[in-house]
């Protein structure tokens, strides 16, 4: 599969987050749906099936990429899951796709702090589907 | 109404039924209480009994006879006391020796009664232990609230933090690697951006400092007379290049003399989020009006604005920590979630109280009532 073949849902409430993101997976060749709210992603997923999503943790409510997650796996259990976000490890929110228990509450195949390079989030991308 | 499960262990049936039939109609109330403490009494005969009923449900108080049958109160006690469990004993016996009353209080038990006692003696006792019950319940409550806030606020605080950070350092790298071109002009929306980031993190910075400021501070040798008249004509001044920038006009109608007796900074830190809110929040030709008035007790001020509004289900939020409204009309408006949680502080600090009203695209209107004799505040 060709990665002008690929649609990728982005979806982050931080529009500078967004921008970048949207810029660097275009630049690689991926094909965005980008949105900037849990709703929008909802709405989005309801009508169409992307290829790979990348949610943001906190949106409008502070759980909403857990949500998003939850949902995209219910309707398409296939569609690979990255969950993003600015929040660190240090302050306690501690949370990984490390034990299966983990697994079973968090819905999202990796895991990502925010502010990888694109590089990296593009190896990932590529891991995940498989290229 | 809440219930107390008492367990009394003695081997005397009359001192059993005693308590029963004592504390069955009794019931303990403080003025500082939710709700009234009532008791339900569970008796056992020996050591071993009373244990099998721990063991099955545990009870909150215990009265408990030091000379029984078989294993001996002290026993019990070290029993207790060696599994943490969470209840509070009182020995009830006749021939207390020093020794015992050592070992009993040492492992844990909180009071004495002595046997035989009238019933207004077992009444008292047994209302201090809850008196002393109810304290520690609360006290633990509270510091389990305490602690998940301040945990809440933390990683919350952390994600506001690094969120602009990530996003200059991802725009500062595209130019890096002049990933959008190679002319400066090819970066105008990325520049403008961080700009724009860098705005946002010195707001959240300063109001971070008004939120340490007004947490910690001791403010009772700072308060004095404060006119709010006055207040106002500084957070105008503050606020109006700001407001000829928006193409917002600012009036202050002062109705009637409001002092206050108040921290003059504290009041400086509401009134300067309230009229730069009213102007940010607000569209090009709109107008902001601060209003201050008073009646016999109260200092009233009202901050209008003909800005964008905030709908029902948002204004519920609007006063918690990083709550910022997130929709289309916001989108470019930089704010650190933290000034209405600020101001809400203070005025709480001096016993006043703060609402809005608001109209989608007509405008939002916040009235703060504040008393203008403190008695205290803390």
């Amino acid at each position: 599969m060709k990665k002008s073949d690929i649609t990728i849902l982005v979806a982050d409430d931080d529009p500078d987050y967004l921008f970048q993101t949207v810029f660097n997976l275009e630049k690689m060749g991926y094909r965005i749906m980008a949105v900037e709210s849990q709703a929008e992603a909802e709405t989005l997923i309801a009508k169409s099936k992307p290829d790979l999503a990348i949610f943001d943790l906190m949106m409008e409510s502070d759980d909403s990429g857990f949500i998003l997650c939850y949902k995209i796996k219910r309707k398409y259990p296939d569609v690979p899951v990255i969950l993003a976000t600015a929040v660190s490890r240090e302050t306690g929110m501690s949370f990984s796709l490390d034990s299966d228990q983990e697994k079973e509450w968090i819905r999202a195949d990796r895991y990502l702090e925010k502010g990888i390079r694109p590089e990296q989030l593009d190896q990932e991308i590529m891991k995940l589907l498989k290229l | 109404m809440a219930v107390l499960k008492i367990l009394v262990i003695d081997d005397e049936p009359g001192i059993r039924s005693g308590v029963s039939r004592i504390l069955g109609s009794f019931h303990v109330t403080y003025p500082f209480m939710d709700e009234d403490y009532t008791f339900d009494v569970v008796e056992a005969g020996t050591g071993e009994d009373g244990i099998a009923y721990i063991e099955k449900e545990l009870p909150d108080i215990l009265l408990l006879d030091n000379k029984l049958p078989g294993m001996q109160g002290v026993e019990v006690l070290d029993y207790i006391r060696k599994r943490n469990y969470d209840i509070v004993v009182a020995m009830i016996t006749s021939y207390a020796s020093l020794d015992v009353a050592i070992r009993a209080t040492r492992d844990g038990a909180i009071d004495f009664i002595p046997k035989p006692f009238t019933p207004q003696e077992l009444k008292s006792s047994i209302e201090n232990i809850t008196k002393q019950l109810y304290l520690k319940r609360i006290t633990h409550r509270m510091n389990q609230e305490g602690k998940k806030i301040r945990y809440q606020f933390l990683s919350v605080l952390s994600h506001e933090l690094k969120a602009p950070l990530n996003a200059l350092e991802g725009y500062l790298r595209m130019m890096q690697e002049k990933q959008a071109g190679d002319r400066i002009e090819d970066y105008a929306t990325p520049i403008e951006r961080s700009l724009q980031r860098i705005q946002g993190m010195r707001s959240l910075i300063m109001d971070l400092l008004d939120f340490t400021k007004i947490r910690l501070e001791r403010k009772e040798e700072k308060v004095q007379e404060v006119n709010l008249r006055d207040v106002a004509t500084d957070a105008i001044v503050t606020v109006q290049p700001y407001a000829i920038q928006m193409d917002v006009t600012v009036h202050l109608d002062s109705r009637s003399e409001a002092v206050v007796m108040a921290d003059p900074d504290d009041m400086a830190i509401v009134f300067n989020n309230l009229v730069s809110n009213a102007v940010k929040y607000n569209k090009n030709g709109g107008r902001a009006d601060i209003t201050i008035d008073s009646s016999e007790n109260e200092a009233i001020v009202i901050v209008a604005d003909t800005g964008i509004g905030i709908s029902k289900s948002d204004t519920e939020n609007l006063f918690t920590e990083f709550v910022r409204i997130k929709n289309e009309k916001t989108r470019n408006i930089t704010g650190s979630g933290l000034g209405l949680s600020i101001v809400k502080k203070v005025i709480e600090l001096y016993h006043g109280t703060i609402k809005v009203e608001s109209t989608p695209d007509l405008g939002s209107t916040f009235t703060i009532r504040i008393p203008k004799k403190q008695i205290s505040i803390n």
